[in-house]
């Protein structure tokens, strides 16, 4: 889960990240009145969870309150790459004097978390990262060891903070530290950590990613759940606790595992036809979730058949079969199913389906991916 | 021969008397494994259909001599029940669990790594490993692999996905292809075991002619092991790659794209595997009979 900037600033502040006192606002009226607790000049800011927003007029300058009038005006609802602006955050404005780059994250191929930093921070970064590698320093840091103090103050030293800085960058990547493990964050990116002339270091924004799994020991989460953008598709999937991901298609997609319903994805391209999603039901999945899968699937109007992939491990064929007559009961669906079913207990499955007195316009076992695909996509271009 | 579990391999169920681990590991022993016992703590002295169930690891490794474990408790409990195996003397242990977090994921690697080193961890969330005819830990439907056959040509598998780990059995009993072993190892980001692991194994073992292996699109692992192949592996090799056509994955900011460094694409994983020498399938069909073509070549 993706925060915005506001909400990764309040989860900084929680491990006592340094960050300007600020607001949220989704009305002009409303990012005036936080303006003007806050000390101007004020800075509004776009709350989009794209990159570049600088760059495309969504954060601006405001020296009083008309100001702040004129930019929350034009930023609210402006379109940056395709996500359309709901709030702004106001803040103070910063004096800067340098602009550095922090940021952890897990390093797969390593299996260590990463610290990047780089004295070079700021809209930039990637460009750096692509033309001076060595501006940035990476360091792997072992989960069982974690990060010290003076690690970390080594970490400055070497990506060439200067020295006054380098304690106060030191204090905030331990601090940031904490924030990414005990705060289970598969990202934690502060960009840029700014220097002031006070000589205080400071978070200017927030990049923060929050690892899904980790939802069943953070209650805290639920606030920012609250603001995750779906369309009306996947807020139903998410609702009935689907893996589900809208695409533009016309072949609805039903498949146990990530694999292959990927699998699913491709070998439907592959023979002409365009998915209309992803739909991962998982392992275990019984009958009531392929019930709710099916429902979901049918909400989408673009969808002309559907095609239900099983391949049973510990998804029991006979669930998947169950869940089908039952959904069948259950609602209406406006477009037929092609189904593949294998694997554990596929037979009982199967003989479930035929006994079920589900007429072949309605319902159509093919033996294979690729014949299954093939079918559905054929019917959905009748 | 096969590789990591073979007919010899005992085996506890972690989570015996819960849903899963029931149901699978009576499966596992239904197929034949050596399914020696369980473990739930409080529930020690009872059995599950004649399966001895102990209160911990250490009881149950001293009472039957296990050498591999079925973690199969819930995300939660997972980290500390691996560390117990691992603790116990356990070389094997096969965890299926999905949704750990990736924090615990990382802690538990890399606490096994600094002291357990001799615990080889498969998954977590993995469909498991089955040497056909001999063991099978986990959640596969044991009836879709073929057993190897003593003249061979026979297929190791390592797939990064579960139910891609099926299609690929599937797909190999289909055409009459006898399997060594096949290890899913998981799609989880720090997996106990790698590509790279179970394919320095199947170079190794005498049983395995072939090998297929199944990646998908993120990470890097698929990277990794085609320069493993490249350098190291002799053995015909056919792959597939999920993921061609799947919609750009969760974007994690600067970081990601800078760790990536443009890896992770289905087509530049497919492109490094080529490179290697590796036949690469666009559908697991296609890399099943790209597969029997090798085999063909091998009789």
């Amino acid at each position: 889960m993706d925060l915005f900037e506001y909400q990764g600033k309040q989860y900084f502040a929680r491990f006592d990240i340094p960050v300007s006192a600020g607001g949220v606002a989704d009305t002009v009226d409303q990012a005036v009145k936080v303006a003007d607790c806050s000390q101007y000049p004020v800075v509004v800011k776009a709350q989009v969870q794209v990159g570049g927003r600088g760059k495309a007029g969504g954060i601006k300058l405001a020296n009083n309150a008309d100001e702040v009038r004129t930019h929350a005006g034009n930023i609210l609802g402006m379109d940056i790459k395709g996500h359309v602006v709901k709030r702004v955050w106001v803040e103070h404005a910063s004096d800067i004097d340098e602009e550095y780059y922090a940021s952890f994250t897990l390093d797969r191929a390593a299996k260590k978390h990463l610290l990047m930093l780089s004295a070079q921070g700021g809209v930039d970064i990637e460009e750096v990262a692509a033309k001076d590698p060595d501006a940035i320093v990476k360091l792997h840091i072992n989960p069982v060891e974690g990060l010290s103090t003076t690690v970390a103050k080594k970490a400055a030293v070497d990506a060439k903070i200067p020295a006054k800085a380098q304690d106060g960058v030191a204090d905030i990547l331990v601090k940031l530290y904490r924030c990414f493990t005990e705060g289970d964050c598969d990202l934690a990116e502060i960009n840029p950590l700014i220097l002031k002339p006070t000589g205080e270091v400071h978070a200017l924004d927030a990049k923060v990613s929050l690892d899904a799994n980790a939802d069943f020991r953070h209650p805290e989460w639920e606030e920012f759940k609250a603001t995750v953008e779906l369309d009306d598709r996947e807020k139903l999937a998410r609702d009935k606790g689907l893996q589900y991901i809208g695409l533009d298609g016309f072949v609805g997609i039903i498949a146990n595992g990530a694999g292959l319903a990927m699998s699913t994805l491709d070998v439907v391209n592959q023979v002409g036809g365009k998915a209309a999603n992803f739909l991962d039901i998982g392992g275990g999945a019984n009958a009531d979730v392929m019930a709710s899968a099916l429902e979901v699937i049918n909400f989408d109007k673009n969808v002309k058949s559907i095609f239900i992939n099983i391949f049973g491990g510990i998804t029991r064929g006979e669930e998947v079969a169950k869940g089908i007559v039952e959904a069948l009961g259950r609602v209406d669906l406006r477009a037929p199913i092609v189904i593949r079913l294998d694997g554990t207990n596929a037979e009982e499955g199967r003989e479930i389906l035929r006994n079920a007195g589900i007429p072949q316009s309605k319902l159509v076992s093919k033996p294979t991916m690729l014949e299954a695909a093939k079918a559905a996509v054929e019917i959905a271009k009748k | 021969m096969a590789i990591f579990v073979n007919e010899n391999t005992k085996v506890i169920v972690q989570g015996l008397t819960g849903g899963q681990g029931k149901y699978h590991g009576l499966r596992n022993k239904a197929y034949g494994t050596q399914v020696v016992g369980g473990v739930t703590p409080g529930k020690g002295g009872t059995d599950v259909e004649g399966i001895p169930v102990f209160n911990s690891v250490a009881e149950a490794v001293a009472a039957t001599g296990a050498t591999a474990s079925f973690v199969a408790v819930p995300p939660k409990a997972a980290p500390a029940a691996i560390l117990e195996a691992a603790q116990a003397g356990i070389g094997f242990v096969v965890c299926i669990t999905e949704g750990i977090p990736a924090q615990d994921e990382a802690r538990t690697f890399n606490t096994l790594k600094r002291d357990f080193a001799s615990t080889r961890l498969l998954g977590p969330n993995c469909p498991g490993i089955i040497s056909p005819g001999k063991c099978n830990i986990g959640i596969t439907a044991g009836e879709i692999a073929q057993s190897p056959s003593a003249k061979g040509p026979n297929v190791g598998i390592v797939s990064r996905s579960g139910t891609l780990t099926y299609q690929a059995l599937y797909e190999l009993k289909q055409l009459g292809i006898g399997v060594s072993t096949c290890v899913g190892i998981g799609g989880d980001p720090v997996p106990g075991t790698s590509f790279i692991d179970c394919l320095a194994e199947f170079e190794k073992d005498p049983e395995t002619h072939a090998i297929i292996m199944i990646g998908e699109i993120g990470g890097s692992a698929e990277e990794e092991a085609a320069d493993f192949i490249k350098a190291n592996v002799s053995k015909p090799m056919s792959a597939y790659i999920a993921g061609v056509t799947a919609p750009a994955g969760k974007k994690m900011g600067h970081a990601g794209a800078i760790v990536s460094g443009g890896k992770g694409t289905a087509q530049g994983k497919m492109d490094a595997l080529r490179d290697a020498g590796v036949k690469v399938g666009l559908n697991p069909t296609e890399a099943g009979s790209l597969m029997s073509d090798i085999v063909k070549g091998l009789r």
